[in-house]
């Protein structure tokens, strides 16, 4: 198999207050994947993906990376995170303005990023005008500006109602179908992880690693019609038990 | 009900403030109360016609004092916060002087200035002095305050300190330091009347303070409360004017600044 695009090798992070967040931690983020980590609140999963980001350092362990360097790296928080005074053309802007490109030059890419998440025509909107999903769309345009390599994304749908989610969990898998990125996408849904990944980490808590990996092995070309599948029902029903197992079968 | 909203926003205010104006103007003339006490507001107006010339001088002077103090402030202010929000050691060792100005009387610094200053000078570095800190701590707290994920966002595109100040911090600071402006507007045209009053003693300045204490001198009572009413609204104004700057800025994105929705 081809080397994974970055490798996590026995990673473990202790937080300043003596909070072992990591301990041990080995996972591949293999190329074109769309990789889930999947556990309950506080099990280190978010931290996983910040080190990813070069948000966080281990404190030990080490990432390697395929490249020698991370390449171009896009972030999606569990809040939108926009520029509250900032309409959303320049919201989607900032990426490639911190990359030293001006208006003339970013304009084609920022009009195609609002396009891939349906948000054209909301050029001139201000963050605070748009509902909730659409705020999140935005924050998907800007991570794809750059149109990286690498897209993580930490809960990003978490606090969206059901119905704004299935949209999103759905414009999702085609914007990866579209554009072949690599996501690590973090959440605690069961349900969420298996229709949208190709492999499944689970996580199991304090301090956090990797309990178990699920393959998810249908194809990303996922509809409704994927949820009622028994393929579906099974990975669910694999996830969850593992999950449970993972938190040490609480109910 | 937009003539409702009127009626208790513009129409009952003023009422209320013309009667009462009425209601003084009775009083003086049936209770046949003497200038040299109280003077109508009638006769206030007609001092403020009268002696024009000599108080729109002063109020020339104090708006001139007043705006270039604010305008020291507000460059001293935001860059001394700029410097504290980008080192920590800066702020560590400057705040507390900052915090000593602050809690230190303008009054009691002020005869200390006229000594070692012109009393122009002292003036205006006394309008400075209670307008900076406002000023200072507000921008200092809005620079403090930008969203932690933003922050991540930015280094994440490894901007640098001086891109995230201008296209992050900066904006992210606006709000509290218009806040910070409107209190600023306000105490430095305290400051700049204390120390034109501590300076007038010393029969020197040409503010409508300084002719509030002359005219108190001559008993000239109608043109105190004649330049009492200048000062009043030379208060007014700066804060009309800040507030509709802050409208100005903020209306479009921030919570301050806009109409809750029904």
């Amino acid at each position: 198999m081809a080397a994974p695009v970055v490798a996590l090798k026995g990673v473990g992070k202790i937080f300043d207050n003596g909070v072992a967040a990591l301990a041990g931690l080995d996972l591949d983020v293999r190329e074109g994947e769309f990789l889930t980590l999947l556990g309950p609140s506080g099990c280190g999963k978010s931290t996983a993906l910040r080190m990813i980001a070069g948000l966080s350092t281990p404190t030990s362990g080490a990432l390697v990376w395929r490249d020698g360097a991370s390449p171009e790296v896009g972030f999606v928080f569990q809040e939108p995170t926009l520029m509250p005074w900032a309409r959303v053309w320049n919201n989607v802007y900032l990426p490639l303005r911190l990359r030293g490109l001006s208006k003339a030059e970013a304009a084609p890419v920022v009009g195609k990023a609002l396009a891939l998440v349906g948000l054209a025509g909301f050029e001139r909107a201000f963050p605070r005008e748009l509902s909730g999903g659409m705020k999140m769309r935005v924050s998907i345009a800007r991570a794809l500006a750059l149109r990286p390599p690498l897209l993580l994304m930490d809960e990003p749908f978490a606090a969206l109602d059901e119905i704004t989610r299935t949209r999103l969990n759905n414009d999702l898998l085609a914007l990866k179908a579209e554009l072949g990125t690599t996501i690590v996408f973090v959440t605690h849904s069961v349900f969420e992880s298996v229709y949208l990944s190709t492999r499944i980490a689970v996580f199991s808590s304090r301090p956090g690693r990797i309990a178990e990996t699920i393959e998810v092995s249908a194809p990303l070309a996922r509809g409704e019609g994927f949820r009622l599948s028994s393929d579906y029902a099974d990975c669910c029903g694999r996830a969850s038990a593992a999950l449970n197992a993972a938190m040490g079968g609480a109910p | 009900m937009i003539s409702r909203d009127r009626f208790a926003s513009v129409t009952l205010p003023l009422a209320v403030f013309c009667a009462a104006l009425a209601a003084w103007e009775a009083m003086v003339r049936w209770r046949e109360i003497p200038p040299y006490v109280l003077p109508a507001p009638s006769l206030i107006g007609a001092t403020l016609v009268k002696d024009w010339g000599t108080l729109s001088g002063s109020l020339l002077v104090t708006l001139r004092i007043t705006f270039e103090a604010l305008l020291a402030a507000v460059i001293g202010g935001v860059g001394f916060a700029v410097f504290f929000a980008q080192w920590k050691w800066v702020e560590r060792s400057f705040f507390p002087f900052a915090v000593i100005l602050q809690v230190t009387p303008i009054v009691a610094i002020a005869p200390l200035l006229l000594v070692y200053l012109e009393s122009e000078t002292a003036v205006l570095v006394c309008a400075f002095l209670v307008a900076f800190f406002p000023i200072l701590s507000n921008t200092a707290l809005g620079l403090a305050s930008a969203d932690h994920n933003l922050v991540d966002l930015f280094d994440l595109y490894r901007a640098s300190r001086f891109k995230q100040l201008i296209h992050l911090r900066l904006p992210a600071a606006l709000p509290y330091f218009l806040g910070g402006l409107r209190i600023g507007g306000g105490l430095a045209l305290i400051g700049a009347i204390v120390a034109e009053i501590a300076a007038g003693s010393a029969g020197q300045g040409a503010g409508l303070a300084f002719r509030i204490v002359e005219a108190g001198y001559r008993l000239n009572i109608p043109r105190m409360f004649a330049a009492l009413v200048l000062i009043s609204l030379t208060g007014i104004l700066i804060f009309l004017l800040f507030t509709a700057l802050s409208r100005l800025l903020l209306s479009r994105w921030h919570d301050s600044a806009r109409e809750r929705a029904n």
